[in-house]
């Protein structure tokens, strides 16, 4: 973990009194608290890092620490060790903890600053519940056209999770107990899984609609006929209607995609079609071209 | 619906360490909705998030009672524009390529 400057996250001096450093924390906590930051990364973030650093600066002894280790505290450890074996050395009548910290304060100070201080909350209430975790799922497309199962590990636990078809871009759902542990027996945490879904298709998702471009010839955008076209849940067979204008769209009828947690129902495919002009004409194909441009003109 | 659902205000405040008068506040602003079931008041236990949401801003970053449902309403605000800016980004995607 990167070394927070705890003074500068909260924007005081390091000669500021408790009320100062009280002050400015809850000025930043109101404007960076994640429950009205809703779906804010960057502001949970950042409520954490203040969070964290309320903690360690408002207990005057962890402060103190905080003050005699600055940036090294990753091996404050080790000095403190050395520390307490050259005064052990020194006074074979000192114990071990005789001076200084002993280590289970240590141990206590790095679990403030760092273990129990990326919780959300802080203060009275986070006794009860512990923290929501976000988690962002990428799906492909395709994977939310059905109904599938997913195993998530967060955590370290192991969630199996059921993914409704029609799961939307962005869209968030809470998963009930798998969040941070509860703080003084309270219950656990949320965890919010918002989903991500990548489209590498030729299909674009509106809602629930699917739309997609088609290319028809000329001659049977001009005369009618049969294409096949590609489906989300395969080939259809449409008509083309005789004298079928360029960028005209056709809809058809529940094949789109998946309605979210209404199973059997489903948006519908809006088809539009792009009529292709042929091209390297031969001479012969432009004669007759001409000719049927004299009959328009007629 | 099952009655089993429903906690009452009592316990509720017992475990949240918090004042009656602070829950029925929440069903007067119409932030929660307060039943009474066998003759206690109670609160269906969908309220839950949003009173442990009002708990934690009322008493972490300290405002007042009154306050509270302006800030609910103007946070109920912000997720659904954040849902709509959402939907409108996948629809502007309809025409970008």
């Amino acid at each position: 973990m990167e070394f927070i400057d705890y003074y500068k996250a909260l924007g005081v001096s390091k000669d500021a009194s408790e009320g100062d450093i009280k002050k400015a924390y809850r000025k930043l906590a109101r404007k960076y608290h994640p429950d009205i930051n809703p779906n804010d990364q960057e502001a949970e973030r950042k409520f954490k890092e203040i969070n964290e650093a309320n903690q360690v600066l408002s207990d005057p002894e962890n402060r103190k620490k905080y003050d005699k280790y600055g940036k090294d505290w990753a091996h404050a450890d080790e000095f403190e060790k050395a520390s307490q074996q050259r005064r052990y050395q020194r006074s074979s009548q000192q114990g071990p903890t005789g001076g200084g910290f002993s280590e289970s304060d240590f141990s206590d100070f790095f679990e403030s600053m760092f273990g129990g201080g990326a919780r959300a909350g802080g203060g009275r209430s986070v006794r009860f519940k512990g923290q929501d975790y976000n988690a962002e799922l990428q799906l492909d497309i395709r994977d939310v056209y059905t109904t599938h199962k997913r195993t998530l590990t967060v955590n370290g636990n192991n969630i199996r999770l059921t993914i409704p078809a029609g799961v939307k871009d962005g869209q968030v759902i809470k998963i009930k107990g798998y969040g941070g542990e509860g703080v003084n027996g309270g219950p656990n945490g949320d965890l919010y899984i918002s989903f991500s879904i990548v489209n590498n298709t030729s299909f674009k998702l509106d809602q629930n609609d699917l739309y997609k471009t088609e290319s028809i010839d000329l001659y049977t955008a001009l005369l009618g006929g049969d294409i096949t076209v590609e489906t989300f849940d395969g080939k259809v067979k449409i008509p083309v209607a005789p004298e079928t204008q360029n960028g005209k769209k056709v809809k058809l009828k529940g094949k789109g995609f998946p309605v979210y947690k209404k199973e059997g129902q489903f948006g519908d495919l809006y088809i539009t079609y792009q009529v292709e002009l042929p091209k390297n004409l031969t001479e012969r194909e432009k004669e007759l071209i001409s000719e049927l441009a004299k009959l328009r003109a007629l | 619906m099952s009655f089993e659902d429903f906690i009452p205000i009592n316990q509720l405040c017992t475990h949240y360490q918090v004042e009656v008068s602070f829950i029925r506040y929440l069903g007067e602003a119409g932030l929660v909705e307060i039943q009474t079931i066998e003759h206690s008041p109670c609160i269906h236990s969908d309220y839950i998030g949003t009173i442990e949401k009002m708990i934690r801003i009322h008493h972490e970053l300290d405002v007042n009672t009154e306050s509270l449902d302006i800030v609910f309403h103007l946070l109920k605000k912000i997720e659904y524009l954040q849902e709509e800016n959402s939907l409108l980004r996948n629809r502007l995607s309809l025409y970008e390529d």
